[in-house]
């Protein structure tokens, strides 16, 4: 019996091919393709009045370029609504190419085809457009003042606008023995992958189809889009999903502009055309994420324990609303965590900015949701004198409440019912892990020392996993290899490594003995994508379910042939024999070539397979009713509802008292995503998403100014961290399974990002005895804050006056 | 973000770079380390005809020390000027800001004497020269300067250089005996360019008194900035001199500006703090200094 893969530490068999420089990403392909470059709108928003082209003809290796008026049909229409919702007031979603207006920076007007990107930049430069300037509109105050209006035809910029409530919260509210009321604040951020976009398309003008490759987090959706601008059938595009140099959930926005346009000229042009982002585009003309402004009420009792929560968010959405309202939805019931509040209102506005649009980042709504928490349980502690993990324990479910209905909506449409977990305990060993204890030891010592720490705490529940479904093919070739495919795509997970690892425990073959495919519409033509941290869930459920099909066939084939019973036979190490006896059997391939009744031989193998190869049952025919051919199966897994994961990350921080330098002592997390498939490749995912908790809370902001300029359109100036700024992790697990899927796992894709803005402003905070509402926060930010705190124009915490005045008691000073 | 057209010049001799700049004269720049220049062309931020690439002269790559100080070439990459000792030793002052200036990937590759002529008002290596009192070496076709660091800066990303003058050398002097340097800077991130930076210099008399403080600034002004605080700290010895008090007078001649990273406000505060570390560092390094060099006079007898 080989040894168990699922649960082991397993190196990810992605990294050999791509750390060498084996990958083949976007820009790898198609050497002999057309470019294409867009020339883009310099204004936040305009009326396109002309688009002079005259110019850019002297080029030479021009091919073409297009405007909206060379768009016909499906082409010429604005691109999809993708998630429709009934909350939605007014669904705006841009054009392929401008239709007469701009609404950002960035916005693309015209698209440029030549011999070689070079040329096309040459060309694209010499395209003068005329604009009619007209108001930006830029931030959420000037969304809501709706002074000026993005879009023409509406009377202000609300996109939507939803309320949900459970029992009466503001009554709860009005009732409770305390109360206290909070504005926050979260700016723009972005996925910002080392790979930005591509498209490449290839049109095969004899058999009338398409071959379109995309750097993708859905091969099916950006399938099924082009097929419809392009008025094909879906029969006749294929769209195959090369390496992907990382989403964080950019790319899961689809199709965009750029994404019609290119097949839509390599079919015009017969000739291949490709497009590759450069980084300022990627800053301008893709998706940012995270602005939000929350107004929190709540009402509590004297041990903390939330009676009522009523919280207001606006949201900016950028442009356009092609993602529809999953951003603000999942803020809206994510915002809940691992908490109870007696009744709960939420309600959002969607804002249009003259911004680039908005859709899901890592954690896709949910760090702002979280913010908005754990800023409130962090207040309660404060204004009651509690410690705050101690307020946070009383407003947890307990594990004997699970399955617990939060009463609300989830983003899946679903109801929002926590499957399982363990939270009191994750709390508990965050607690540990960090020295939440012996904390108020520590900072003595180092303010001591004339140094300034403190200490932050914050939890998180995760929906993950969700519908409707992913598929899972399974195929042992009759070389006794096994081949798997499913039809998310994979963007560097190491999905390739886990379903591999799944596959090869359910058949019982080595993990090297199994290839996986993903993202290849040619291969697995039913699926829906990578996002909501759902690969593992849905598509390591799916292979799992397809691979016991295949499991069950082959036994079933080979006790024919071995003229044993199926229950008697057992596969291990690529082998089928009877249980206790390995002798007694033959291999995969084996099974493979005798499942597939051949007439032909075309080698020794095939030769067991044909009809006069062994003795034959006359009364039945060689394939079995309800049969078919060959050692494959495939399955869906569609689950009732999404998965919760959870967890808790704990932080101590130092604030320079001189410069607001500010710096990350330890990070500790506590992750709960049921079974794990493979440690490592978890770990890998936390550490990433917290240095983009790090990045959210410390370095990244969208520097608009009020023309709606984006002023740090570059790796200079928009500070992702590096590794030296993101500090040693500490990780434990929680292996709470889930009951929703066959394996028991949950999403971890995400995680690790959720709460960092929280428990950094958490941190800080307790450092500096004053109030942080907003993130990020810089050391220029912090500065202002501490001139604002001098000048008396923020209240100190509670527990800073407190803790001063026993310190000033200690030492005989008076108690002010 | 490719670049426009232009024409590739890869000169083998200095005679021939002066020729071909002279010809193209403001239609040409020169191409050195090519980590300001290359990006800026892929911005289109630039647009030069002709690029005269200086990688092929040898005779450029070199680092002399003497008694009059370092003299840098025009090939000198970062990190091999980093990297040379008797450099550090004669200027330690050389290390201590190259080990700021970007990464180490940038520093194999971007030039000394190219972030000299560059300009950038957040670049450490024109405050070193700056604080030196260094100068820079100009050839054309038609002759040769020597242009004073106090000189050299015009404004941010502006140097005094003519479109047919190519910088061959740099000069950096070794300070007076009894002299010790610092550089502090702070950045966003690690290797970035400075929030705020300071650059300081603090020679002792023979009485181990203060006889001479100077700092210079980075990312506080549009060309580098050199500010002299002697009157706050002269003729104190290093460990009861006020360099706070420096650090305010400093303070309240800069002048700083407002960006996406800092207020002007903080960058002025920040100057006031960093002045004074880094004139405390630097008093201390002259201590060290005069230690090193000096015979201990107990031991002596
Ligand atoms: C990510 C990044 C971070 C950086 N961070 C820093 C930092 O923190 N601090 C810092 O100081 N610098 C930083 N730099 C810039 C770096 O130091 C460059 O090396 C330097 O600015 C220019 O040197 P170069 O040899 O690359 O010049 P190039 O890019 O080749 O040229 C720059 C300019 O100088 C001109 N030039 C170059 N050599 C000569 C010459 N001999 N005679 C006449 N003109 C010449 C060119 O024509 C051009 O206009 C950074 C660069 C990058 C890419």
């Amino acid at each position: 019996m080989s040894a168990r893969m699922f649960g082991a530490p397993v190196q990810r068999t992605e990294d050999e091919r791509l750390l060498t420089g084996r990958g083949a990403y976007l820009d790898d392909l198609g050497a002999d393709a057309y470019a294409a470059v867009f020339v883009r709108s310099p204004h936040a928003h305009a009326r396109v009045r002309d688009v002079d082209v005259t110019d850019a003809l002297d080029v030479d290796g021009l091919i073409a370029v297009y405007t909206h008026e060379d768009l016909t049909g499906p082409m010429a229409e604005p691109l999809p609504l993708l998630l429709p919702h009934p909350c939605i007031v007014d669904g705006r979603t841009p054009h392929a190419l401008a239709a007469g207006y701009v609404h950002h920076v960035g916005a693309p007007v015209a698209m440029v085809v030549a011999r070689d990107r070079y040329l096309a930049e040459d060309a694209a430069e010499r395209i003068a457009v005329d604009y009619e300037v007209l108001a930006p509109v830029v931030g959420i105050e000037a969304a809501v003042a709706a002074e000026h209006v993005v879009h023409a035809g509406m009377s202000d910029n609300v996109a939507a606008h939803l309320v949900q409530e459970v029992g009466d919260a503001r009554a709860a509210i009005a009732a409770a023995p305390h109360r206290l009321e909070l504005d926050l604040d979260i700016e723009r951020s972005a996925c910002t992958p080392m790979e930005g976009r591509g498209v490449y398309a290839r049109w095969d003008e004899a058999g009338g189809s398409l071959r379109l490759y995309s750097s993708t987090q859905t091969a099916s959706g950006v399938r099924a889009a082009v097929a419809a601008k392009l008025g094909l059938d879906v029969g006749r595009v294929e769209v195959v999903v090369p390496d992907v140099g990382g989403g964080f959930g950019v790319k899961i926005m689809h199709p965009w502009p750029e994404e019609v346009m290119v097949p839509w000229a390599a079919r015009r042009l017969g000739h291949g055309v490709k497009w590759t982002e450069d980084r300022r585009e990627h800053f301008i003309a893709a998706a940012h994420e995270r602005g939000q402004r929350h107004t929190v009420r709540a009402g509590f009792d004297d041990e903390g324990r939330l009676l009522g929560l009523d919280v207001e968010i606006l949201h900016d959405n950028g442009a356009y609303l092609p993602y529809g309202v999953i951003v603000p939805i999942v803020t809206s019931t994510q915002l809940l965590g691992p908490y109870k509040p007696g009744a709960y209102r939420v309600e959002f506005r969607s804002l249009y900015t003259t911004t680039v649009i908005v859709t899901p980042y890592r954690g896709a709504g949910r760090p702002q949701g979280v913010f908005a928490m754990e800023r409130t349980m962090d207040a309660i502690a404060d204004r009651l004198g509690r410690d705050r993990a101690e307020v946070r324990e009383v407003n947890l479910i307990r594990p004997d409440e699970m399955p617990y209905d939060q009463g609300l909506l989830f983003q899946d449409g679903r109801p929002l019912v926590y499957d399982s977990g363990d939270y009191p305990r994750t709390l508990r060993m965050v607690k540990e892990l960090i020295g939440w204890e012996g904390f108020a030891a520590e900072r003595e010592r180092a303010r001591a020392e004339g140094r300034r720490i403190g200490i932050g705490l914050a939890c998180y529940v995760e929906g993950t996993g969700p519908g409707p479904y992913e598929g899972g093919h399974v195929q042992v070739g009759t070389d006794g290899r096994v081949r798997v495919a499913t039809g998310l795509t994979s963007q560097g997970q190491g999905h390739h490594t886990i379903l591999a690892q799944i596959v090869a425990d359910e058949l019982g073959v080595a993990m090297s003995d199994v290839e996986v495919t993903t993202g290849d519409t040619r291969r697995m033509p039913y699926s829906v994508g990578t996002f909501a941290s759902r690969g593992a869930v849905m598509s390591g459920s799916a292979v799992a379910l397809a691979a016991r099909k295949v499991r069950e066939k082959a036994l079933r084939v080979a006790a024919d042939a071995l003229e044993a019973d199926p229950g008697d036979l057992e596969i291990a190490g690529g082998r089928v024999h009877v249980r206790g006896v390995p002798g007694a059997g033959m291999d995969l391939g084996t099974v493979a070539v005798l499942s597939n009744p051949l007439r032909y031989a075309f080698d020794e193998a095939s030769r067991a397979a044909t009809q006069f190869a062994r003795p034959a049952d006359h009364a039945a025919p060689p394939v079995p009713e309800g049969d078919a051919p060959g050692l494959e199966g495939t399955d869906f897994h569609s689950p009732l509802r999404s998965t919760f994961a959870n967890g808790a990350h704990a932080v101590v921080v130092e604030t320079d008292p001189e410069t607001a330098e500010i710096t990350i002592l330890r990070y500790c997390v506590v992750h709960d995503c049921g079974r794990l498939v493979n440690p490592l490749i978890v770990e890998g995912q936390i550490h990433g998403g917290v240095a983009q908790g790090v990045a959210g809370a410390l370095y990244e902001r969208m520097a608009y100014d009020a023309d709606g300029q984006l002023l740090n359109a570059s790796f200079m100036d928009f500070l992702v961290p590096y590794a030296s700024e993101i500090p040693p992790i500490r990780i434990a697990h929680l292996e709470t399974p889930s009951p929703l899927n066959p394996l028991g796992v949950k999403g971890a894709g995400e995680a690790g990002v959720i709460p960092g803005a929280a428990v950094i402003a958490s941190a800080i905070e307790d450092a500096e005895g004053f109030p942080v509402r907003s993130m990020p926060i810089s050391p220029s930010d912090l500065f202002g804050l501490r001139r604002r705190f001098a000048a008396g124009e923020i209240p100190p915490l509670r527990r800073a006056e407190r803790a001063r005045g026993r310190r000033a008691n200690e030492t005989g000073e008076p108690d002010v | 973000m490719k670049p426009p057209p232009f024409h590739y010049h890869a000169p083998t001799t200095l005679a021939d770079a002066l020729t071909v700049l002279g010809e193209t004269g403001p239609h040409g720049k020169i191409l050195a380390g090519g980590q300001s220049l290359i990006p800026l062309l892929n911005m289109r931020l630039a647009a030069p005809a002709h690029l005269i690439d200086i990688n092929r002269l040898a005779e450029l790559d070199r680092v002399d020390v003497d008694d009059g100080g370092v003299r840098v070439g025009a090939l000198a990459r970062h990190a091999r000027v980093e990297a040379d000792r008797s450099a550090a030793e004669a200027i330690p002052l050389l290390r201590q800001g190259l080990r700021l200036v970007a990464h180490p990937v940038i520093r194999n590759r971007g030039t000394t004497v190219g972030s000299l002529v560059h300009a950038d008002p957040s670049a450490e290596m024109p405050a070193v020269l700056a604080l030196l009192g260094g100068s820079l070496d100009l050839v054309s076709a038609s002759g040769r300067r020597t242009v004073a660091a106090a000189d050299l800066y015009v404004g941010p990303l502006e140097s005094c250089l003519r479109a047919d003058e190519l910088a061959v050398c740099a000069r950096f002097p070794r300070p007076a005996p009894g002299t010790g340097t610092a550089f502090v800077e702070i950045a966003r991130r690690r290797g970035d360019y400075a929030v705020c930076g300071v650059a300081a210099l603090v020679t002792l008399d023979d009485d181990l008194r203060v006889a001479a403080a100077r700092a210079a600034y980075l990312s506080m002004a549009p060309v580098p900035h050199v500010l002299d605080l002697i009157e706050a700290v002269a003729g104190r010895p290093p460990d009861t001199a006020d360099f706070a008090a420096a650090g305010r007078l400093a303070r309240g001649r800069l002048d700083p500006e407002d960006d996406i990273h800092a207020t002007a406000e903080y960058r002025a505060h920040l100057a006031e703090v960093l002045t004074a570390r880094a004139l405390r560092e630097a008093a201390e390094a002259a201590v060290g200094a005069l230690g090193a060099s000096r015979p201990d006079p107990e031991r002596a007898t």
